[in-house]
């Protein structure tokens, strides 16, 4: 136990640092623009390669031990074109600019150092009780947190890499991260939805390895393995390799066919699912693709990648209405929002990639204070399910307000979510295919309001029974959730300022030009969230005097903790559930849809791409 | 681009002119059915006595949704008549709307409960038209502003006939007339009690009350956007409009939440979306 204390006190003290380092780095670079560091290509690159080896020994033998006979093929054909490469192409190659940063890497930072870091801190407390629940689960927390560590430092690596190879290291780094943390409990479900990860990021590991094939090819020197000078070499250049590695994007992002492991990914304890759903693994996915949305724009495989996004954003928030299960409603919320991510970072207009940032940064804060909420709740109550949180208001208060906030960030009015939504449909109305994307942007819109709005409705009411529960919240996680519920109302109050400090500089130094919405609407939308903080102490002062009446039940003799006589003479209990409409919008349903559109689009931009080359135009 | 007057006027004209459209309709209704009917100015009683009555509430928390309810709808609908953004409105609105249907949430109550539920599926349902209304009409004016929309010489209505019979349709949805009126029962029928609102009374029923005058307000002003070319046919159009509403309202009977969807997403997804194809294809050009 002392033991555990050092570790906690550790890890606690090294996430200061991130998140103080990530604000420091943000406080005196965000004037800078891009800033490019000449940082040795080698011997980096051969630690990293040795590294490299060394991942595809383990995971071959992991794969051979639990007889994952796909994942060891995925693993070997990687390996061969990484070592094919380094045999015969990498020899030439002295990229000079491998390090930069830029206004969007520092986005990224901030979430990946303060959000990331809040997470770590909360799973401390988390994994003692996590423990003490599941005596059967071997105590791997030394593993655990020097993964979750790694992986941080992968996601700091990924995003400030200018140098493909490098980016293409760290993204290995977080899929064998992730690998690591969603079988951490070692059951055969872990162990099983674990390899689902690895063999559909491998897929995507795949296509970005091929990638280099590509490049060296056309340019032996190896000037195009630099992101910045790929990215300005124009379509005719860029337009493959960024298919491939946008194509590994869309296997990070979890989008359809490949959303299947984000969803299996939930056995894992619920600080890794804040971890990768807020900070890490997905937002590596959707991060590449918004880098690589100027070759996107204006191309047909954009159009094809950008509409994978969409199906996916519809489909997934329909399959979330069917969800009882809370951190399933999030793993579908979170693939959805991915979805527009990507259909705007695909379609790529400047006003899109800006709504596209908007969403990583929003769907960042939301979404880790919603997963951690969950888990809090899960280990006080037992239950992870939906229809076991009626009042949650009565029994935790605090938490339930907090789930409110976070459910309010994802779909209402002043709020984040709605805020890039709205510029998503501005966006999109002037795009190509503009008005296909719109129409289900409505459609998926709609469709979010009923899922978030029932749970919200489901925990906020208010029972006659129960009891308040929250004093057996330890001290820690309530630091960690109040500071993700200040930066999600802070997010919606300072979004003008992020927008114009960093999103606005780097979509101009990107595309010329920059995007963000009119001056007026803004101030509207600050005036709400600050309505929306003053309301509560109407409380007060308006209802003290109102009186209290048993609610209504056609006349039946009713008992306070709502019980009522029944037909025949029978006590029945009165219980209130959540429409669900499997029969319309269930898993299985939408999913068969949704996979087969999806592996078509996919094909569709490889295909335009492929006879694009042939005839020499870009389509 | 927003005129603070206009918003002012709406905030003191709205409930006046909302309360006298109820009027008008319980006037007309009670014709069609062959009643006299209550006089015009019958719901300004009924709202002044629901204020002298007793503050009674299950749970305190529920008066200050409501409350919440009354001040966003106002809000949204003074942005609306200020010439604010479509979109922004839109918004603006579904949140108010989150409210009430919290507030009806909060009582932990079996009618009030299915209300909400019922609510929330006809937010879905009408939804995606209202969005494809604004974005139809920002194809044919250029403009997300009411205030640019409102005063373009473009005839909308012309470009946009499908978008118009679908917001005409979604319109019975929002009025939450009948078939359409699932989640409140609005003539107190026999299935809900009065759903959303049942555990509502006396102060807190009358500002629902008037939230809805705000709200119907500021929907016939979406039907005067088609029509902005030309002021005097536009306030023709939404009298008929109007009428026609009533006129459905007493000709059907209440439908399944099912029908509900099917005719909301189903106006949106046809007449709603090829319309807009249309437009952009043919008048907007590629």
């Amino acid at each position: 136990m002392p033991n555990n204390r050092i570790r906690d006190a550790i890890i606690a003290l090294s996430g200061l640092v991130i998140s103080l380092g990530s604000i420091y780095l943000f406080a005196t670079s965000f004037t800078g623009g891009s800033v490019y560091f000449p940082f040795p290509f080698e011997p980096t690159a051969q630690v990293m390669f040795v590294i490299e080896m060394a991942i595809a020994l383990l995971l071959l033998y992991l794969g051979i031990k639990f007889k994952q006979y796909l994942a060891v093929l995925l693993v070997l054909v990687q390996t061969a074109i990484t070592l094919y490469f380094e045999m015969t192409m990498a020899g030439g190659l002295e990229p000079v600019k491998n390090l930069f940063i830029d206004e969007f890497s520092i986005i990224m930072a901030l979430i990946i150092g303060i959000i990331g870091s809040l997470i770590a801190v909360y799973a401390t407390s988390y994994m003692n009780t996590y423990h003490e629940h599941h005596p059967e689960v071997r105590d791997r927390r030394k593993m655990f947190f020097f993964v979750v560590f790694v992986f941080l430092a992968a996601m700091f690596g990924l995003v400030f890499s200018n140098n493909l190879l490098w980016v293409f290291f760290f993204w290995e780094i977080t899929t064998l991260s992730s690998f690591l943390l969603i079988g951490y409990s070692e059951t055969e479900e872990a162990t099983n939805n674990a390899f689902l990860a690895l063999k559909l990021n491998l897929l995507g590991g795949i296509a970005f390895a091929a990638s280099f094939l590509y490049l060296a090819s056309v340019d032996p020197a190896g000037g195009l393995f630099e992101l910045d000078a790929l990215i300005a070499s124009g379509q005719s250049v860029a337009i493959i390799p960024a298919v491939l590695i946008c194509f590994a994007g869309l296997t990070k992002a979890a989008q359809m066919p490949f959303s299947g492991w984000l969803v299996g990914a939930m056995v894992a304890p619920t600080p890794v699912s804040a971890l990768l759903h807020s900070s890490t693994m997905v937002k590596a996915g959707v991060y590449i693709i918004v880098r690589f949305a100027p070759v996107l724009l204006g191309t047909l495989a954009g159009v094809a990648f950008g509409m994978v996004g969409a199906v996916t954003f519809l489909l997934a928030s329909a399959i979330a209405i069917s969800q009882t299960n809370a951190k399933k409603v999030l793993a579908y919320s979170t693939i959805a929002n991915l979805g527009l991510i990507v259909a705007c970072a695909s379609v790529g207009t400047p006003e899109l990639v800006w709504a596209a940032i908007m969403l990583i940064i929003f769907h960042a804060v939301a979404k880790s204070l919603l997963f951690l909420c969950v888990g809090t709740v899960e280990h006080r109550t037992g239950s992870r399910d939906i229809e076991d949180m009626d009042g949650l208001i009565v029994k935790f208060p605090k938490i339930a307000v907090m789930i409110a906030i976070g459910i309010a960030g994802m779909f209402l009015a002043p709020f984040g979510m709605l805020i890039s939504k709205w510029a998503a449909i501005e966006g999109f109305i002037d795009a190509p295919f503009g008005i296909v994307f719109v129409t289900i942007l409505a459609f998926g819109s709609a469709v979010t309001v009923f899922f978030w709005a029932k749970w919200m409705g489901k925990i906020l009411a208010v029972t006659p029974f129960g009891e308040n529960l929250e004093g057996t919240v330890s001290r820690g996680k309530w630091v960690v959730l109040s500071s993700l519920a200040a930066l999600t109302v802070l997010a919606a109050l300072l979004f003008p300022l992020v927008s114009s400090v960093l999103i606005e500089p780097y979509v101009l130094g990107v595309y010329g030009e920059t995007a963000r919405l009119a001056q007026d609407n803004i101030i509207i939308m600050l005036l709400m969230v600050l309505l929306l903080l003053f309301l509560p102490l109407s409380l007060y002062t308006s209802s003290k005097e109102s009186r209290k009446l048993p609610v209504y039940m056609g006349g039946r003799s009713t008992t306070p903790d709502l019980k009522f006589a029944g037909s025949l003479g029978i006590q029945r209990e009165m219980t209130t559930r959540n429409y669900y409409f499997e029969e319309y919008f269930g898993e299985k349903k939408l999913l068969r849809w949704g996979n087969p559109v999806c592996i078509l689009l996919i094909l569709v931009a490889a295909a335009l791409v492929a006879w694009g080359m042939s005839q020499g135009v870009i389509l | 681009m927003t005129s603070i007057i206009t918003a002012i006027v709406f905030l003191i004209l709205a409930p006046l002119l909302g309360g006298l459209i109820a009027g008008i309709d319980r006037k007309v209704t009670a014709r069609m059915q062959g009643r006299v009917g209550p006089p015009v100015l019958q719901p300004f009683y009924d709202v002044a006595k629901l204020f002298e009555k007793e503050d009674v509430t299950v749970t305190p928390s529920q008066n200050l949704y409501i409350l919440a309810y009354l001040v966003f709808m106002a809000v949204s609908g003074a942005y609306f008549f200020a010439g604010g953004d479509f979109l922004l409105v839109i918004f603006a609105f579904t949140l108010a709307h989150i409210f009430i249907v919290l507030g009806a949430y909060a009582a932990y109550s079996p009618y009030s409960y299915i209300g909400a539920e019922r609510e929330l599926i006809t937010l879905m349902a009408y939804e995606p038209m209202v969005i494809l209304t604004a974005v139809g009409l920002y194809m044919v004016t250029g403009s997300f502003y009411i205030s640019d929309i409102a005063t373009s010489t473009v005839p909308a209505i012309l470009y946009l006939p499908g978008v118009f019979l679908g917001f005409l349709t979604i319109l019975t949805i929002k009025l939450r007339k009948s078939p359409f009126d699932i989640s409140t029962s609005h003539h107190a029928h026999q299935e809900l009690v009065k759903g959303l609102t049942t555990e509502f009374a006396g102060p807190v029923l009358g500002k629902i009350e008037i939230a809805h005058w705000y709200e119907t307000v500021v929907l016939l002003g979406m039907i005067y956007l088609f029509f902005g070319f030309n002021p005097v046919l536009a306030v023709v159009v939404i009298a008929l409009a109007y009428l026609l509403e009533i006129f459905i309202d007493n000709t059907f009977s209440r439908m399944k939440w099912q029908w509900t969807m099917k005719s909301g997403w189903g106006v949106a997804a046809i007449l709603g979306f090829l319309n807009l194809v249309i437009v952009y294809y043919y008048y907007v050009g590629v």
